[in-house]
């Protein structure tokens, strides 16, 4: 088969590395929607808070990148748990499409925050990996290092849920969010905690991010749209479906843009998203009432 | 409305008929323009909007509207006039398309907003990547079609005498008015508010949902893609990141709710409103500190919808209810 080359190959793997990362982008937004059944509309906003966080303390102050990391996920973490206690928790009550629309406010805010403290110049943190050959391939280094470690924060955090006293408390409420507060369940600790773990998966995002794509106010809306259909076409709150659905967005982004070129690769997954929707409604692999 | 108001507003009216025979300057001109053209955008979102269909997505149709006529134009020398033609089907097309499935799948809420966020994204993505045609990202202007020694040409739809097009604009803002009238009174909106607040009570009153819903929402999308019609000759230059995708879907939604959504004049107020505010935020903090504006901007966002959720408009007229009552 002359088509199957070894650059489709790689495209092929490039969209599995991807995958990895779209899943860990997916990963946080579900949680929160899961939980809290909220959208973040400002979800990819908060990563590009992180990244800026992780490149003003390495490159701008000269702390080590492991300091730096930790500072991105902390900072996107607290945001996270800001964003719940200032903006959604106002709103938990009010129609659910205003739940979405306020942090769409919040969107336009961080975007503008970022653009007042870092200008619009592009930035990176100067960090170039080597490349990995195997076999023909050649493969980026910092891709495979961002699937490793987005599959590992991916099976912690489902470990964590499926494990730990408070992640089968935090499931709990993602199940019945009536009854679990009469069972003693404080709600809005759960819902508080959630958020802060939500805006910690996107430092972590933040930090992966970093690594491969220059920073700029606006390059939350380059992801942050891919994240939310992803969720969607996973079946929103799904964390095992929105795993599933990041590998298969990743691929038609990836061997589409190959094919063609890299807008079309977003377009041909966006209509897949399109046409799936229409056929599954509830998500590709939507919960079982 | 009591008779009081009617007056005032018929007054008003009068004023903004003979505004530009009064010479005032072509800078608040361009504003009166940009304020009836977000109101004629943001009402016909609000068609559909506060009929529980909340669209992220009507950057699409914009887009389709403001990019079908200047490529038509520049490529193929069609007229605008005929353009527009082409550019009311497609998005009825589109709109069809997306909606019919949409209602009758009943993909409603935080589906349907994220299903139509998507489109958004799709039209954004295709005008960047046909950039061969298209210019990509620097967006592109229309070809300049003004006749020399004229200021004015029907057929490329320019004119370079502001008045001209604050009456065009005016008179589509004034029409997007009574088509809310219209479908305010109209058994359709009976029918939609009763599908918005229970959908299988409605369905099982007789009405059908999904053709109630597509009516409206291929209303409302095809006087969008007019408004990026309008846009795109009014302001001679379009550009994907401003005229489809997220931002400026985002931008409609927050207009219509600004204002409020639930009454005639909310979306105009709520254009009116960001107007102002965009206006005097560039012009009071200046271009020295980039991006501050929209920190405001967004700010003020959050505390309306938080604070406001009925719009500037449903508020205040909510209010003036209460004491009166």
């Amino acid at each position: 088969m002359e088509f199957f080359d070894i650059f489709l190959l790689e495209a092929i793997v490039n969209g599995l590395l991807l995958g990895g990362l779209l899943a860990l982008l997916a990963l946080g937004l579900n949680l929160v929607f899961g939980v809290i059944d909220v959208i973040w509309i400002c979800y990819a906003e908060i990563i590009m808070v992180s990244m800026y966080g992780i490149w003003w303390l390495h490159s701008v102050q000269g702390a080590p990148l492991w300091l730096a990391f930790v500072f991105g996920v902390a900072v996107a973490a607290l945001l996270g748990a800001a964003l719940h206690h200032f903006i959604v928790r106002p709103v938990l009550t009010a129609e659910p499409i205003n739940q979405l629309l306020v942090t769409g406010g919040v969107l336009f805010f961080l975007q503008a925050a970022a653009t007042v403290v870092f200008g619009i110049e592009f930035r990176n943190i100067g960090i170039q990996l080597p490349g990995v050959s195997v076999g023909e391939l050649y493969l980026s280094m910092s891709r495979l290092i961002a699937f490793g470690v987005a599959l590992a924060s991916i099976v912690a955090t489902y470990l964590f849920l499926t494990r730990t006293y408070i992640g089968t408390a935090i499931r709990a409420i993602s199940q019945d969010r009536e009854i679990m507060p009469l069972m003693g369940v404080n709600a809005s600790r759960i819902y508080l905690l959630t958020s802060a773990l939500g805006g910690a998966l996107a430092g972590l995002a933040g930090c992966l991010l970093v690594l491969q794509y220059d920073i700029h106010p606006a390059i939350g809306l380059s992801f942050g749209p891919i994240a939310f259909l992803i969720c969607v076409l996973g079946g929103l709150g799904n964390l095992v479906g929105g795993f599933l659905a990041a590998f298969l967005f990743a691929q038609f982004i990836s061997v589409g843009g190959f094919v063609f070129h890299l807008e079309w690769g977003y377009v041909l997954a966006f209509v897949f998203f399109i046409v799936m929707m229409f056929w599954k409604p509830q998500g590709l692999f939507a919960r079982r009432q | 409305m009591t008779t009081n108001a009617r007056r005032i507003g018929l007054a008003l009216l009068a004023l903004l008929l003979v505004a530009p025979l009064l010479g005032i300057g072509a800078y608040p001109m361009h504003l009166m323009i940009m304020a009836m053209l977000w109101g004629f955008i943001y009402t016909s979102w609000a068609l559909m909007g506060r009929l529980g269909m909340v669209s992220l997505g009507h950057g699409a149709f914009f887009g389709i509207g403001a990019y079908v006529v200047v490529m038509l134009w520049n490529h193929f020398g069609l007229p605008p006039l005929a353009g527009a033609i082409v550019a009311v089907l497609a998005s009825a097309v589109l709109a069809l398309l997306i909606g019919y499935p949409c209602f009758h799948f009943r993909i409603v809420g935080h589906y349907f907003a994220l299903v139509t966020l998507a489109l958004a994204e799709v039209v954004r993505l295709t005008i960047v990547g046909l950039r061969d045609s298209t210019g990509g990202s620097l967006g592109v202007t229309p070809a300049p079609g003004i006749p020399a020694g004229e200021s004015a040409s029907l057929f490329a739809l320019q004119f370079s005498d502001r008045t001209v097009w604050f009456y065009i604009i005016l008179v589509m803002w004034l029409l997007s008015l009574y088509v809310w009238r219209r479908v305010d009174r109209s058994m359709t909106r009976l029918a939609l508010q009763a599908i918005s607040e229970e959908e299988d009570a409605a369905a099982s009153i007789g009405i059908n949902v999904p053709r109630s819903k597509l009516g409206v929402a291929t209303l409302s999308a095809v006087m969008t893609a007019i408004g990026g019609v309008l846009y795109a000759q009014y302001q001679l230059y379009v550009n994907p990141e401003t005229v489809s995708g997220i931002a400026i879907s985002l931008q409609i939604v927050f207009g219509a709710i600004a204002g409020g959504m639930f009454v005639t004049l909310g979306p105009t107020v709520g254009a009116v409103f960001l107007l102002l505010l965009s206006e005097s935020l560039r012009i009071l903090v200046g271009n020295q500190v980039h991006g501050l504006d929209m920190l405001i901007y967004g700010a003020l966002l959050v505390f309306f919808i938080i604070y406001m959720p009925k719009g500037i408009l449903g508020t205040w007229l909510e209010w003036r209810e209460r004491r009166a009552g």
